[in-house]
């Protein structure tokens, strides 16, 4: 069992290597000192010098309504193109349709970006829109490399779904739109809540695509953030990503424990009914389903 | 009466609920995601020009004839210039480098995280899923003030007595290197262990009972099983390391030449257009067969036929 136990300090050694640089970040960003790399106490100036810059408060507040309309956006059209991926087998286009939904994930950002960027100016040259870049190209570019986030984990749960309970929806009658809003979206929230957070840190996070398709004038907090970092490591600057990975790690926590609780309750329901069921002497337990895969 | 009829013949002629689920995705995705890159063809055919757009247009209509100016000069540049070659090559292979660091370091993390007990499974995944959730340029960022002359590291070995100097780890490809590894190595983890959480572990135990050795078992057994995931891992690594800008643009120094750094410059710096457009099209080229690759290996992957 030699290999066991090098892959468990190898899996240590990676976790020191993820988190020690954040938290070094976080420690000096509560250096009172002005040199970055010099020790000189305890202080949180740095955060309450935040407060004062209006430019970055409001590009901070910008980032956040890109960052929701995007979730929402990029929930709505990822399970759609989820769905269709899991339950539509057979169309004109399947295979592009594929592409096109997980090529996204990989496509380098700088592409992407001049891509969607021309495309704007050849729209505003053919039909007057967008007038002006902003908030909505950057919703737009969001939403396309979101959405694909959002397929991959819906599209797990999809698969992973029993489709006997659609079935039975169908069979009593119910309309395909009724068995997806009452049957299908409920069973599939918790990864729904966790493509629309994940969205929704995606967006926050994002400098490249919103480099290219922003306009003057509204700079989101990546983009602020570049511009200072560029001409070095400064107090503020730490003080601004603590606060960042502070809120990303709330979103990460949020996440893990509402779907642990969904997936709590589901499994307690399952139970139950299972319960309910074997008191019926006639009806036999399926006890595949207790033990149905837990994912996140 | 006249109305169900007028219901009916609305139905007729709106799409249906299949088409509108298909189309509505298929719609957004062609428009905002592959249209683009046909636009970016044509710009890459334009001339730079100062005007607003600053490019040329490749087609007008002159006395009833339409005229199609294909300009190759973008293209021609990027050929006789050393500066772009490098940058493409100096891409290429930090990208394939790093690829195989994180997959040399990522093997043993996702394999790990999989032989752990369930509960402890979803926390350990929640710890390497945060950091993709994290701005790249923060992360990227804290290894800035780690790697200076002056930083933690540098530090660290002067009191350790290894170096009786500082070293020069910031704005080198070293700094590059590590940065690439800490900020993709959660993509190379999770597409592994997804995989080889799925393993049947009674084929170990099998080849166990046949006297097969676990080294044995490793190479013969796990590694193939696992091929799909380190296919996608791969993949997920190296496509956006060479276009990657962020990293090669705070870590790196002046011999860092990536390709996504110069297209940014292009743009940015020299505005021009058709320029930035003729790099992207060529790295697209370049990259056309591992997304291909990927894209395979996610449509197996998402019809659960893996």
């Amino acid at each position: 069992m030699k290999r066991f136990k090098f892959s468990s300090l190898m899996l240590v050694l990676g976790l020191l290597f993820i988190y020690l640089p954040m938290l070094i970040l976080v420690i000096y960003s509560f250096n009172a000192s002005k040199l970055v790399t010099v020790w000189g106490g305890w202080s949180v100036k740095w955060y309450i010098g935040l407060a004062d810059n209006t430019q970055l408060m409001s590009s901070v507040v910008r980032s956040l309504e890109i960052a929701c309309y995007t979730a929402i956006a990029a929930v709505a059209l990822g399970t759609l193109a989820a769905f269709v991926l899991t339950r539509v087998t057979r169309f004109k286009g399947r295979t592009l349709f594929g592409g096109l939904v997980t090529a996204p994930l990989v496509m380098p950002e700088v592409i992407t970006g001049l891509s969607l960027l021309l495309l704007f100016v050849a729209m505003a040259q053919m039909i007057g829109w967008p007038q002006e870049r902003g908030i909505v190209t950057i919703w737009i570019a969001h939403t396309t490399f979101c959405a694909a986030y959002v397929a991959v984990v819906v599209s797990a749960r999809l698969r992973e779904l029993d489709l006997s309970i659609e079935e039975a929806a169908m069979d009593l009658g119910a309309r395909p739109w009724k068995v997806f809003f009452l049957i299908t979206i409920p069973m599939i929230a918790p990864s729904l809540a966790a493509g629309g957070m994940m969205s929704f840190a995606l967006s926050l996070d994002d400098l490249v695509l919103a480099s290219f398709v922003s306009g003057p004038g509204s700079t989101t907090l990546p983009m602020e953030v570049f511009s200072a970092v560029r001409l070095g490591v400064k107090p503020e600057i730490n003080a601004v990503a603590s606060l960042i990975l502070l809120a990303v790690s709330l979103v990460t926590f949020l996440v893990w424990f509402f779907s642990r609780q969904a997936e709590e309750r589901r499994r307690r329901a399952i139970q139950q009914a299972i319960e309910e069921g074997a008191a019926d002497s006639w009806k036999q337990p399926d006890a595949r389903r207790a033990a149905a895969p837990v994912s996140v | 009466m006249k109305i169900r009829k007028l219901k009916r013949a609305l139905e007729r002629i709106t799409p249906g609920g299949r088409q509108f689920v298909i189309g509505v995705p298929f719609l957004w995705l062609f428009l905002f995601f592959m249209l683009p890159f046909f636009i970016v063809l044509k710009i890459s055919f334009a001339e730079a020009d100062v005007a607003i757009p600053p490019y040329t247009e490749i087609y007008n209509f002159v006395e009833q004839k339409i005229e199609l100016v294909l300009n190759l000069g973008n293209y021609a540049m990027l050929g006789d210039d050393e500066l772009y070659i490098s940058a493409y090559l100096g891409s290429l292979r930090i990208a394939l480098f790093s690829t195989i660091l994180c997959l040399l370091v990522g093997f043993p993390m996702a394999y790990a995280i999989s032989k752990a007990r369930p509960e402890r499974q979803t926390v350990l995944l929640l710890l390497i899923m945060m950091p993709t959730w994290t701005a790249i340029l923060i992360r990227v960022y804290a290894w800035m003030g780690i790697l200076s002359n002056n930083g933690l590291l540098n530090a660290f070995l002067l009191w350790l007595g290894l170096i009786d100097q500082p070293l020069q780890i910031l704005n080198t490809n070293l700094a590059v290197y590590i940065g690439v590894v800490y900020s993709y190595l959660p993509f190379m983890i999770l597409p592994l262990y997804a995989n080889l959480v799925k393993h049947d572990q009674s084929l170990l135990e099998a080849a166990s009972d046949l006297g097969s050795s676990n080294f044995n078992n490793f190479w013969k057994i796990t590694v193939p099983l696992a091929k799909n995931g380190i296919v996608a891992g791969c993949m997920l690594v190296f496509i956006p390391v060479v276009g990657e800008f962020v990293i090669p643009e705070l870590l790196g120094g002046p011999e860092t030449l990536m390709i996504g750094k110069v297209l940014w410059q292009e743009f940015f710096n020299n505005r021009d257009w058709p320029v930035a457009s003729a790099l992207a099209v060529v790295m697209l080229a370049i990259l056309i067969v591992p997304i291909l690759l990927f894209n395979r290996s996610q449509a197996k992957e998402m019809e659960g036929r893996a």
